[in-house]
């Protein structure tokens, strides 16, 4: 499962760092092979020919080359596999990012937990493909390379050690692959133990209030001992097997040097080898293993990436459903539309069994208010995010004064709304910034109208940098009821024909309702034609036309006052009831 | 060096298995220098061609040491790694009994989930604290040692080149590599912080983005966010390379200097050849010791950060002082609040403010008011979470700073916001609030929650794990739990913060119906914003912004027309989504 063929088609977009990697990784190994060569040519010369330091000195001069070009080969090699890695990660946030927009919030919101599970693939899960790309592909490479090319030195020079290096490479990746599978299911378990470890701690230290008010927190860190024994006995049960394949994996390079050691000295006891040779032979060998056993080393952190990656390459691989933008060239609208109508509207969420909207019809006429009303989870927002076009309908048709919505061309469309949702999002810039997203010619003195009509204006006049406030994650903290209003003044600011609201479900400060209630019915008196998704009962009363969803179904619609006998009298003959 | 010596005191229990590691590690690299070391001798001894019986001694040893190297590599990490989590295990004790006194007033300074989240994943940090941190320098030293006085024997100038190149690979190339790395590390983690933030804003941003035409503005911001994270990985990364060539180089060239330096002293016959070719294979063997020292200063200094921290959280004071002579606690609780004012330290804007109000033993009081008016300060001044000025809430007529915080709240206890419930099974989570409750008891108490249907239907009934924190079954069920626990601890007082917050209106209908039975006799402090059911009280007390602005029962406080009948018609208004549910 290391050896996903999608990560390795993104391997190839940095062929040329990561083919310098296994280069100056080879290059590596030759000045091994010759720095061996060197010293075991300068040991014997001076132990049995007795030559002196100056008649040496050649020697050592070449090995002196050696030793740098090595230190240079190792110093390229690991800053190209930087350089592979950094490349690939800065390609896939950029996939990943340019994906996301193309599916659209239909499909954040169909994450079990939102945005967050994206972000951390995007940030630590792409970090996590590091190790991959930097360690753990091109060491499997080198591993493969350098002892070939050392036997192509080693055995024309003594077939015996060579054999029995070529015999013994091989067990490195057998065993480890035993070892492996049996301890990889281990080691799973480990880290279930593990995290449980911590998330009981977490546990207790986040519960700690609750433990005192029930009296028992002075006696809960006997319990936290136990736990820690337990788990200590636990994990180092699952350790002892763990360990075997690391304990594997170098006893066949120790033992395999040992034997060559061993069948080296007795041949050339029996004079069959030179010393020159034998000593060569035994420098060499310790350094034969090292790249094998460096891939079983970072086979694990290559697991941790390629857990990362599946998860990454499931975004990327999901089908786009929502609309693209039309290419057809179409009228452009410059009028404000007169009439927006539902025709037999249908949406079903892919990979869901019922529809979230069956069968809607309905029409927004110009300047006039439309509430909808219904229980969450009933297609209200569903019913908005086919209006912005976030969803097309999977059945019917949404009609702009007789012209298809789907042939319209989006952003034509998108300049005609203004939409406010329940929860907006501050980005991280000035207020202006946020303000301007919504009409990036604004003036000032248009902001400034538009913080006026959502009763902001006193709040950004008491901040030191007013307009320059900082404002989203990091910058000055607004409450839930200030993002509400400046996401009115957005909408405020907007040049939009059609304005979308989602009123906000809780606000039970009684100042912040007031305001916020004030800021709304500018808004919705402002001459443009609004759809409203209404949870209060002024602004039902205040509508022109009022639809009532249950279950995606529209049960009943009209205009209030018309609305005698239906799910919208009882609620109204209930509220009369309970306050006198 | 003062956190470096407490850290390392928690270690003094293990002394013994820290030796012992540490031993056994050093036995691991001995081992390879001796691998080589005898191999060595063994090959240029026989290029002398000895008769065969001369070489036995070093066969053996060649053997021995091919084997006892992987054998003793598997037993360090065994106690190494044992050793660790002794250490974690005293730590995470030792960190619960230092911060126990504290909660929660001490951990809520800042933003309370931050505070607990770091501490954990600090501690965390110290799970590698001795394997990879202590554990390498020690065996170093002593490979240092061993190989200065075995080489010394030969030669004091090669064993002075050898412990030389030793400390600078071991210790220069560290310092080195950590000072290198220092401004792009902070650069790396600040853009770090950028990059989440641009993802946070295309993420959550992305309708508004996708309506407002923005997207290629938030897709540019991520890429230059990305863009300047990767900049600052770069340097990272040459600094990496630069210093595991710098190792390479020194090794080699501690070599070279040793053939510099021994072969002359062969020529001289000062020096045996034979240990020529010994002394270079086990100098290029003994860098092994030293190779994880680079790594070791890296969590040497992380370990060091989370410990600060750690250690300041741990050393706050605690913010109540208990009485010296702490009076018996009596049976029957008349609390009252007298001119209560209160601000947090380090604040002068007082949260609550000349606060009076009486509740004795069996009266049922109700608290309201806007969020962030200071009714949950008012509860955790109760539970003595917080200290108070003297002679300000009284018991019986004794000062409540009298008696001790402890003893207090096995009489006063609360089911406060949010609810919290443990990882564990439902029966569990509920013994909390009485460990010798029955199983009678058990059910009487969900029964009044209105969970008793649920809780048998679940799959081991009592028995039935709650997901992680309780978070595989909805917030109304979580808080309905949480309040059962406290409904079964016999205590004088309650103190409700919310507690039908997150309930449908027929569910919390049953709540206000079946909760008077399972409340008479024992004192009652409700805090809502919720304005339901509140015919039921004695009195209740209206806050604002810290001040009691209103007080009587339902009637009288509608009929006032003052802040309770303003927020009772909101109320109202809201209710259209609320209708609709039930409908």
């Amino acid at each position: 499962m290391n050896f996903d063929k999608r990560l390795l088609r993104q391997a190839l977009t940095a062929r040329l760092t990561l083919a310098t990697t296994i280069a100056m990784g080879l290059l590596g190994a030759v000045a091994i092979i010759f720095q061996a060569r060197q010293v075991s040519t300068i040991v014997a010369r001076v132990f049995l020919e007795r030559q002196t330091l100056l008649e040496i000195r050649p020697l050592l001069f070449g090995l002196l080359g050696w030793i740098v070009l090595r230190s240079l080969a190792t110093l390229l090699s690991d800053a190209a596999a930087g350089a592979t890695a950094l490349r690939i990660k800065q390609a896939l946030r950029q996939q990943l990012a340019d994906k996301i927009i193309a599916l659209g919030p239909a499909y954040l919101r169909s994450q079990p937990n939102g945005s967050a599970d994206l972000i951390s693939i995007a940030i630590q899960g792409i970090d996590a493909l590091e190790a991959y790309f930097s360690q753990f592909l091109p060491q499997l490479a080198l591993a493969a390379l350098i002892p070939v090319t050392m036997l192509f030195v080693i055995i024309p020079l003594d077939p015996l050690t060579g054999l029995v290096l070529a015999l013994t490479a091989p067990l490195l990746p057998l065993f480890l692959w035993l070892v492996g599978s049996a301890s990889a299911v281990v080691t799973r378990r480990q880290w279930t133990a593990l995290s449980r470890m911590n998330a009981f701690f977490l546990d207790t230290l986040q519960g700690l209030t609750t433990l005192k008010t029930l009296g028992r927190s002075r006696t809960h860190d006997q319990r936290i001992a136990t736990i820690s024994e337990r788990y200590r006995q636990a994990t180092m049960s699952v350790l002892r097997v763990t360990f075997l394949s690391a304990l594997v994996l170098e006893l066949v390079g120790t033992i395999s040097t040992a034997i060559v050691a061993v069948e080296v000295s007795l041949r050339l006891l029996a004079g069959r080898i030179a010393f020159e040779q034998a000593f060569f032979l035994l420098i060499l060998a310790p350094e034969f293993y090292w790249p094998l056993r460096q891939v079983g080393l970072r086979f694990h952190a290559a697991s941790t990436g390629v857990a990362a990656a599946q998860k990454l390459f499931a975004v990327l691989q999901t089908e786009e459903t929502s609309p693209a933008s039309s290419t057809q060239p179409a009228p452009i609208m410059l009028a404000a539309p007169q009439r927006i109508r539902f025709e037999h509207v249908s949406y079903t969420y892919p990979n869901r069994p019922l529809a979230a909207l069956q069968d809607i019809s309905f029409e927004l006429r110009a300047g006039q208010l439309t509430a909808l009303i219904g229980p969450s989870g009933s297609g209200k927002t569903t019913l908005a995010w086919l209006l912005l076009r976030f969803l097309s309908p999977t059945q019917g048709e949404i009609r702009i004064d007789d012209q298809r919505l789907s042939e319209l061309p989006l952003s034509a469309w998108r300049r005609q709304l203004a939409w406010v949702s329940q929860r907006p999002h501050l980005l991280r810039g000035s207020l202006a910034e946020n303000l301007r997203l919504a009409h990036p010619g604004a003036t000032e003195a248009q902001l400034w109208h538009a913080l006026r009509a959502a009763h902001l204006d006193q709040w950004v006049t008491s901040q030191p940098l007013k307009l320059d406030t900082l404002i989203g994650e990091g910058g000055a903290s607004l409450s839930s009821g200030q993002i509400q209003r400046l996401a009115l003044a957005r909408a405020f600011l907007r040049p939009a024909n059609l304005l979308l609201l989602d009123e906000p479900t809780a606000h039970i400060d009684p100042m912040e309702e007031a305001l916020l209630e004030q800021s709304t019915r500018n808004l919705l008196n402002s001459g443009k034609t609004c759809l409203v998704i209404a949870h209060r009962l002024p602004t039902i009363q205040r509508a022109d036309w009022l639809i009532v969803l249950q279950a995606g179904q529209i049960v009943e619609q009209g205009r209030p006052a018309d609305l005698q006998n239906g799910v919208y009298a009882r609620l109204w003959q209930a509220y009369q009831g309970e306050t006198h | 060096m003062k956190t470096t010596s407490r850290l390392l005191h928690f270690l003094r229990p293990f002394s013994h298995w820290v030796a012992l590691s540490t031993l056994l590690g050093a036995a691991t690299i001995a081992s390879s220098i001796g691998l080589l070391g005898t191999s060595a001798f063994l090959i240029a001894r026989s290029a002398l061609h000895p008769s065969i019986a001369d070489l036995q001694v070093a066969i053996v040893g060649v053997r021995f040491f091919g084997i006892s190297r992987a054998l003793l590599r598997y037993l360090e990490r065994l106690t190494s790694h044992a050793t660790n989590f002794r250490l974690l295990a005293q730590l995470r004790v030792w960190f619960y009994r230092a911060i126990e006194p504290l909660a929660p007033a001490q951990l809520l300074d800042q933003h309370s989930g931050d505070l607990l989240n770091r501490a954990i994943s600090d501690i965390e940090t110290l799970e590698n604290f001795y394997v990879r941190a202590v554990a390498p320098p020690l065996t170093a030293l002593i490979v240092t040692c061993g190989l200065a006085a075995y080489v010394g024997q030969f030669s004091l100038r090669l064993s002075g080149v050898l412990v030389g190149g030793l400390l600078l690979s071991g210790i220069a190339v560290p310092l080195l590599t950590h000072k290198l790395s220092q401004r792009p590390g902070q650069a790396w983690g600040e853009a770090q912080s950028n990059l989440s933030s641009a993802w946070l804003d295309l993420l959550q941003g992305l309708p508004d983005l996708l309506l407002f035409e923005q997207a290629s503005s938030a897709l540019e911001r991520v890429r230059q966010a990305n863009r300047r994270s990767l900049f600052a990985q770069q340097r990272l990364v040459w600094t990496g390379a630069i210093s595991n060539a710098l190792n390479t180089l020194l090794t080699n060239l501690t070599l070279l200097i040793v053939l510099l330096i021994a072969i002359p002293l062969v020529s001289h016959g000062s020096l045996d050849g034979i240990l020529l070719a010994v002394l270079t294979l086990i100098t290029l063997a003994g860098f092994e010791a030293v190779t994880p020292l680079a790594t070791a200063a890296q969590f040497w200094q992380s370990s060091q950060a989370a410990a600060t921290r750690l250690f300041e959280i741990a050393d706050r004071p605690a913010v109540i002082t208990e009485p010296a002579k702490p009076q018996p606690v009596p049976l029957d609780f008349h609390l009252s609040v007298r001119g209560l004012t209160f601000s947090y330290p380090n604040s002068n804007q007082p949260i609550l403010k000349d606060i009076c109000f009486d509740m004795p033993q069996g009266s049922h009081l109700a608290l309201v008011g806007p969020s962030g008016c200071g009714k949950s300060t008012l509860l955790s001044l109760l539970l003595r979470f917080w200290d108070v000025p003297n002679d300000t809430i009284w018991l019986n007529e004794q000062d409540l700073r009298n008696f001790s915080p402890e003893e207090l709240r096995n009489h006063i206890t609360a089911a406060l916001q949010p609810p919290y419930l443990f990882t564990a099974t439902l029966r569990q989570n509920l013994l909390l609030g009485n460990p010798h409750a029955s199983e009678t008891q058990l059910w009487e108490a969900l029964h009044t929650v209105a969970l008793d249907d649920w809780a048998n239907h679940l799959p081991d009934r009592l028995d039935t794990w709650l997901g992680e924190q309780g978070t595989a079954i909805s917030g109304g069920e979580q808080q309905r739990i949480a309040l059962a626990r406290t409904l079964l601890r016999p205590s004088s007082v309650l103190l409700l913060d919310e507690p039908t917050a997150n309930l449908d209106a027929e569910t919390e209908r049953i709540l206000l119906q079946r909760l008077p039975a399972a409340l008479t006799g024992r004192s009652v402090l409700w805090v809502t914003h919720r304005l339901t059911g509140l015919e039921a009280f004695d009195t209740i007390l209206v806050l604002d912004q810290g001040v009691i602005v209103e007080r009587g029962t339902h009637t009288s406080l509608l009929a006032n027309n003052g802040l309770y009948a303003r927020m009772f018609t909101i109320q109202r208004n809201l209710l259209a989504q609320t209708m609709l549910q039930s409908s």
